[in-house]
């Protein structure tokens, strides 16, 4: 119990920081720690396979993917460093949404169905919940028809990003080679001057 | 004392209106795709907490595949930030002139 108090407050704290933080980059630290302290509630949850998942997924290829993108943009665009806050034009939406998430919450408290006893027996062995031995016994026979739509979900990703990086670099190809010359033209000026 | 399943409830809650407000109020797309992820990451945490109060790993594995469908999502938003807000057309160390003295 007090494990999951400190957790969530990392969680809120670590939230709150992704979203007011001035820069992206500040921003990105403040969801790693939030995915670094979701892979430890996932391990409350016995949920073991999930939580080196979120590590290695998270952790390690999405928010690398967003520190590349910010390394590449924010050199040359000053404004994007920061952007612009629209809190004060839109408070009203704001508010109604903050109302709409304590309703919630508070419904969701009565609601809920009552906790579980903990995992017995040793962890990650086969037959006790959660273990990753169920997990992929389940994920490669009952599951299996979601587990091919996932690969399928990924090519489609693949053939969008190629197809979007495809009308860059066709752009880029004739300016490239125009660049190249004039950098030639003007060795060659700089040779005959010399 | 096991947590009741409840206050995951309440957490992924309150961990997906932030990110909601994120979308709301900031405007820069690297944010806002960020906050984007926090949602899901909040319905992973539903779905993983539900999946541990019916005993049933149908709900960690779809939280699996959720994680795929972010992963997907953050490549092809990133891939749009990055044609669309992109200053110079090519990157070619040659072409750096900034420091040119």
């Amino acid at each position: 119990m007090v494990a999951f108090w400190m957790l969530a407050t990392i969680l809120i704290v670590s939230a709150v920081w992704t979203v007011v933080a001035a820069k992206p980059v500040y921003s990105v630290v403040a969801l790693l720690l939030n995915f670094a302290a979701l892979a430890v509630v996932y391990l409350t949850l016995s949920a073991e396979f999930l939580a080196v998942i979120q590590i290695i997924v998270y952790s390690g290829a999405i928010l690398v993917l967003f520190v590349f993108v910010i390394a590449l943009l924010s050199s040359g665009v000053a404004p994007f460093a920061t952007g612009p806050n629209r809190l004060p034009k839109i408070w009203m939406p704001a508010a109604a949404v903050v109302l709409a998430a304590l309703g919630f919450l508070i419904s969701a408290i009565a609601h809920a169905p009552p906790a579980t006893a903990p995992a017995s027996g040793p962890v990650g062995s086969q037959g006790v919940f959660g273990s990753i031995a169920d997990f992929g016994k389940a994920l490669f026979t009952v599951q299996l028809l979601p587990f091919e739509v996932t690969a399928l979900v990924l090519m489609v990703a693949v053939i969008g990003v190629i197809t979007l990086g495809g009308e860059q670099m066709r752009e880029a190809g004739p300016r490239a080679q125009a660049a190249t010359d004039r950098r030639m033209r003007e060795a060659i000026l700089r040779e005959g001057k010399g | 004392m096991p947590v009741p399943t409840g206050h995951y409830v309440a957490l992924a809650a309150v961990i997906f209106f932030i990110g909601v407000l994120g979308v709301i109020v900031r405007r820069n797309p690297l944010i806002m795709l960020m906050s984007i992820e926090l949602m899901l990451n909040a319905g992973n945490l539903l779905l993983v907490a539900f999946a541990r109060a019916w005993l049933q790993n149908a709900g960690q594995i779809f939280a699996f595949i959720v994680i795929t469908v972010a992963a997907a999502e953050a490549a092809i938003g990133l891939a749009i930030i990055v044609t669309t807000f992109r200053p110079a057309r090519f990157v070619d160390v040659d072409d750096v002139r900034s420091l040119h003295g």
